[in-house]
């Protein structure tokens, strides 16, 4: 019943053939009214009897040892009940699909505002007082806290295709530009949380987490148990933005902690606490290199980058990812530098590679337009490679060239005129663009359907962290078998159910949708077996199926539960073609003369991004990654403290995601009509991220195009526009 | 946030009878008190004081309660016809939830945004005299560049308060003993010296209980301009409250105050006399700008605000005086 179904040849498109017209279409999401009215319950809206309330405490110091925990500091305070350390308690969130248990630290301080312990109390008020007022004992080791400042690098060799060295040398035009942008933190709207209940020797963990699958094993690792004997449960995720995908401290400190006193335990962090230990994406300091020759073919490219993490951490953002295979050249070369600090570790933040690397990459391209004369979106048309520049391997689909030419069609890039030319006041108006990128994959997924007459249940342990789960995998079950969506109930989050790939790198839909889809292909099979047809000739459409000259209401055909499972695997065509969403971004924007404040006024995303299949959600998708591509060019901006490594940004007051303010109300999203037959049976591409990859370079090259001046440190903050336009005088 | 005794006084005798810390909106102190910057043994509620809530009128001005919430005060059509300059300021502040919340007392003591004063694990004179300053050496870019001193270079976040100084209104106070005082809001601040835990000159048991607003300035055009690091939602980099008085060419009167560059709303009476009876031309401000900022920063990541601070000076001068293409700007005139 589980065998697997490995992606090993296009597959035909059934979805095009069904009958039931739901898939592609801008459902509402069945879990919308209860979001809006409060009755989606996410991990910290469980209310359990009994339940005790843990906070964690963090680390004070960079780096050294815990000598003594003071607890006499806090027994006078109403209702503390314990001070939990516990050589299982981890370090820091587990990496995304780690499926072990992170470093486990002991006694060892790594990074200020590392999780040292848990103190537990009758409530939340207690637990929150007792965990500030803690007294904590350490011996400090020196800690080197800025990538700059560390002796401890990590070099990796060159990845690289023809001679960079050699084109780099013969190129007629050049560009070389250093780059760097700063930590982000994904600042999702719900704070990581945990409740932890242990019975008879298992433990069941509602938690907010991405990725279920791998997170059970996270958990029973870090616990030293059977991964049998855990239970996790998170039907509702409130964002996650790659922060979700591993097991965090919370999570595990509060099953050590219902293990050892017997009740559920509840562990919430507070928003300083997510963002002292929650994984931040590395800040970078990128060199960007693309020779030409005058004409305009690019003939040399590489992208250097030095990132961040804490030692044993074996995550580093990927930065030149898309730089590698989206124009072609005689030579390429990518190095990585991992510079070792004591800091909150780094790790997947929505889009990690492209959401920084190509504010560095697509700047320099737009630099190189400039340098030879020729406008941007025709300098991209011009070097676009046969194949993937770095393996060879064919493109399964790519729509880069149309999103090109018609975004620029439709957003008037023939409009633009000469950098520096326009005004309206005080304010310089300017266009830029860039490509979207951002590499498409399928992992292992598995779902099971079940089809009782005219109602369908589907159940996978896949999450929906906001993104449009439960709507997608009703419509696709739905059009499948010839019901409306609202016969279709989608059960999620549950570690009981299939195990799904989990949400993040974009590969949510292709992965768990397409075992949506076969396993609702097994049931399609059944029916028509019972009705005495070919399945090539069944059509299952408002609740009947008619093939063989039969008709029949599904409510007779399958009056017994049928039931089918599947997994899908990636193969043969992941080794032979690459799929990728590709995209085009265009943006306007203003920029002040004098105060240097940068304003969007209008955006446009063209995508080719496969097969859309709700149109509703996935422009939501796209518009949320453009929105963040403004934050990532304009206002976010996690610092750090030079000294002890601590975030110094640590609220949302001081972390500034973009505001409504900052976001146009002239945002258009256009998906081109696409399949991808080699990337998955349901000719989909992951399109979460593709949002964000290039988008805030567009809003930079617009700023370049306004000003007629560049800025190479991102977000281009008020001072430091200011101070680019200043060097122009 | 440590237990408390909670005290809802119904008079303001009470409130300063039971010598705790007050609590109005609680936007700010509430925050404080979960993350143990401030532990009050006894809050004060005084929300329910009835008088406190009504702007009425006041002479040629106005006597606004220190309980009007930013939202009734920023959009109160005698403030909107007479003061636009403060209107403008409380909706630039803050977010539109926040404004409901927040009371017009409150908003003149909110505490400063350093980073380092909201972190218990640093030291910070501010909240602990003499226990050092975090911000020196670390992230400042939100530190003052005015006003400051060796103990503490902190700024004060309030939009509402520049606009009030420029506009020359004075605050009310009730003295635990029940006797009322006037004091001009530049009184209000103090410059932190070796306590820079005290920002005002409030004593234990004062109650502010309104604030004064002065005849409007008939004819007068008044902006405030604040540059923050995002359009909306951000507390300001910084920002000139500015209302001035013209015949044809020439500024007759210049009521300028300067925000999050000093502990406190910045004024400086030179740059007024540079250019009251001077007719308006982009020398002219540049030469009042460059001595405006002729104080060095006190931190490198706040060199910034003095470019920043000079550019957003001329920037709102020129569109006052119209210097400025007027195109797409708008200015904000009183009526009489
Ligand atoms: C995320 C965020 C962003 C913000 N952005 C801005 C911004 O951009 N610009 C801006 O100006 N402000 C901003 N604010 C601050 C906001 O304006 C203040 O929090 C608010 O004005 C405080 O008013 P309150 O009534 O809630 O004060 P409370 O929090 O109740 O009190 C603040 C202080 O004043 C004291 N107090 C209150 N009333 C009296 C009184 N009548 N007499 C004596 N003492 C009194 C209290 O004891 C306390 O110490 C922001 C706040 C937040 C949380
Ligand atoms: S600048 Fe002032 S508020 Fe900030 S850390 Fe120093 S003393 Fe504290």
């Amino acid at each position: 019943m589980t065998d697997t179904f490995t992606m090993d040849s296009p597959q035909p498109r059934l979805l095009d053939q069904t009958g039931q017209g739901v898939v592609g279409t801008p459902m509402n999401r069945p879990d919308g009214p209860h979001k809006v009215s409060g009755r989606a319950s996410y991990t910290a809206d469980t209310v359990m009897d009994n339940v005790l309330h843990g906070v964690l405490v963090r680390a004070t110091i960079a780096r050294g040892k815990i000598t003594g925990i003071d607890r006499d500091s806090i027994r006078s305070i109403q209702g503390v009940i314990d001070v939990i350390t516990d050589q299982r308690m981890i370090r820091n969130p587990a990496q995304g699909m780690a499926g072990e248990a992170p470093v486990q630290p002991g006694d060892a301080v790594y990074y200020h505002g590392q999780p040292i312990a848990l103190v537990v109390a009758e409530t939340f008020e207690g637990a929150r007082d007792a965990a500030q007022r803690l007294n904590i004992r350490y011996e400090t080791e020196k800690a080197y806290v800025t990538p700059e400042g560390t002796p401890d690098r990590e070099v990796a060799d060159p990845e690289t295709a023809g001679d960079f060295d050699a084109a780099w040398k013969a190129a007629e035009v050049r560009v070389d530009q250093k780059y760097t942008t700063p930590s982000h933190a994904a600042a999702a709207m719900e704070p990581h949380a945990a409740i932890a209940d242990w019975k008879d020797g298992s433990v069941t963990l509602r938690s907010s987490l991405q990725m279920i699958r791998f997170n059970k094993k996270e958990l029973a690792d870090t616990l030293g148990i059977e991964p049998a004997q855990v239970r996790i449960l998170a039907p509702f995720v409130g964002g996650g933005f790659g922060s979700k995908l591993g097991l965090g401290p919370e999570a595990a400190a509060a099953a050590i902690a219902s293990q050892k006193l017997g009740r559920p335990v509840r562990v919430v962090m507070t928003r300083q606490t997510v963002f002292d230990c929650v994984l931040r994406r590395s800040e970078t300091a990128q060199r960007v290199r693309i020779g030409a020759t005058q004409d305009g073919r690019i003939t040399a490219i590489s992208h250097d980058d030095t990132v961040s993490n804490l030692d044993g951490e074996g995550f580093s953002e990927p930065v030149s990812q898309a730089s590698q295979f989206l124009y072609g050249a005689d030579g390429l070369s990518f190095t990585q530098t991992v510079a070792r600090i004591a800091a909150t570790p780094a790790g997947s933040v929505r889009a990690p590679g492209e959401a920084v690397g190509m504010l560095g990459f697509e700047s320099a391209m737009d630099e190189l337009a400039d340098s030879l004369g020729i406008d941007p979106v025709e300098l991209r048309l011009r070097n676009l490679p046969d194949t993937h520049p770095m393996d060879g391997r064919e493109f399964s689909v790519r729509g880069l060239a149309d999103c090109l030419r018609e975004g620029a069609e439709q957003f008037g890039w023939a409009q633009r005129g000469t950098a520096g030319t326009r005004r309206e006041g005080d304010w310089l108006i300017g266009m830029g663009m860039a490509s979207a990128a951002r590499s498409s994959m399928l992992v292992k997924s598995a779902a099971r359907v079940r089809l009782t007459g005219d109602r369908a249940v589907v159940e996978t342990d896949m999450t929906d962290i906001g993104t449009g789960t439960y709507a997608i995998l009703a419509q696709i079950a739905a059009e499948m078998l010839g019901l409306s969506p609202d016969n279709v109930e989608v059960r999620l989050g549950n570690s009981d159910l299939p195990g799904a790939s989990g949400s993040g790198g974009s590969f949510g839909a292709n992965s768990a949708g397409s075992a949506t889809f076969l396993a609702a292909r097994k049931i399609r099979a059944r029916l028509a077996e019972q009705l005495g047809c070919s399945e090539d000739d069944l059509t299952l459409q408002g609740g009947r199926a008619r093939g063989g000259n039969r008709e029949m209401a599904l409510t007779d055909l399958a009056r017994d539960e049928m039931q089918a499972e599947a997994t899908i695997e990636s193969g043969m065509t992941a080794k032979s073609h690459f799929s990728s969403g590709f995209g085009a971004h265009f943006a306007e924007v203003a920029v002040n003369e004098w105060t240097g404040e940068v304003r969007v006024r209008r955006m446009l995303g063209v995508m080719s991004m496969g097969r859309i299949l709700n149109e509703k959600t996935a422009r939501s998708q796209a518009l949320g990654g453009m929105i963040w591509g403004i934050g990532a060019a304009l206002t976010e901006d996690m610092q750090s403290d030079r000294r002890d490594g601590h975030v110094v940004t640590r609220d949302l007051a001081n972390y500034h995601v973009p505001s409504h303010a900052d976001v146009p109300g002239d945002m258009q999203v256009l998906f081109l009509e696409e399949r991808d037959d080699w990337a998955n049976p349901i000719q989909t591409k992951g399109i979460g991220e593709l949002g964000i990859s290039g988008a805030g370079a567009a809003v930079l090259n617009a700023i370049a195009h306004a000003t007629g001046k560049r800025i190479y440190d991102f977000p281009a903050l008020p001072d430091r526009v200011i101070a680019a336009m200043e060097a122009a005088l | 946030m440590r237990p408390f005794d909670y005290f809802r006084a119904t008079a303001t005798g009470d409130a300063a009878m039971a010598s705790g810390q007050i609590i109005a909106g609680g936007t700010n102190l509430l925050d404080l008190m979960k993350i143990q910057v401030v532990n009050p043994e006894t809050l004060v509620d005084i929300t329910r004081i009835e008088g406190l809530s009504e702007i009425v009128c006041h002479g040629d001005g106005l006597r606004i309660g220190a309980l009007v919430t930013n939202t009734a005060l920023a959009h109160d059509t005698r403030v909107r016809a007479g003061w636009p300059l403060l209107s403008r300021a409380i909706l630039a502040g803050a977010s539109a939830q926040i404004r409901n919340k927040a009371t017009t007392g409150g908003n003149l003591l909110q505490r400063t945004r350093c980073p380092y004063f909201y972190d218990t694990s640093q030291p910070c004179n501010k909240r602990t005299p003499g226990e050092g300053c975090a911000a020196q050496g670390g992230s400042g870019r939100m530190l003052a560049i005015f006003g400051t001193s060796e103990h503490c270079l902190a700024a004060h976040p309030s939009d509402m308060a520049v606009a009030l100084t420029a506009l020359q209104a004075e605050v009310e106070i009730r003295a635990r003993k029940g006797d009322l005082r006037r004091i001009p809001i530049q009184q209000l601040y103090r410059e932190p010296g070796d306590r820079p835990d005290r920002d005002t000159v409030l004593e234990a048991g004062d109650i502010i209980t309104a604030v004064i607003l002065p005849a409007p300035l008939i004819g007068s055009r008044q902006v405030y301009r604040k540059v923050r690091d995002r359009a909306s939602y951000a507390f300001g980099l910084v920002s000139v409250a500015a209302a001035i008085e013209m015949e044809g060419d020439t500024i007759m009167r210049a009521h300028l105050s300067y925000g999050s560059v000093a502990p406190h709303p910045w004024t400086d009476d030179a740059v007024a006399e540079m250019l009251e009876g001077q007719a308006a031309s982009d020398a002219l401000f540049a030469n009042v700008a460059d001595a405006l900022i002729s104080e060095g920063a006190p931190h490198p990541d706040t060199e910034y605000k003095r470019t920043l601070l000079r550019r957003t000076f001329i920037a709102t001068l020129r569109q006052l005086t119209v210097l400025a293409d007027r195109s797409g700007t708008d200015i904000a005139r009183t009526q009489a």
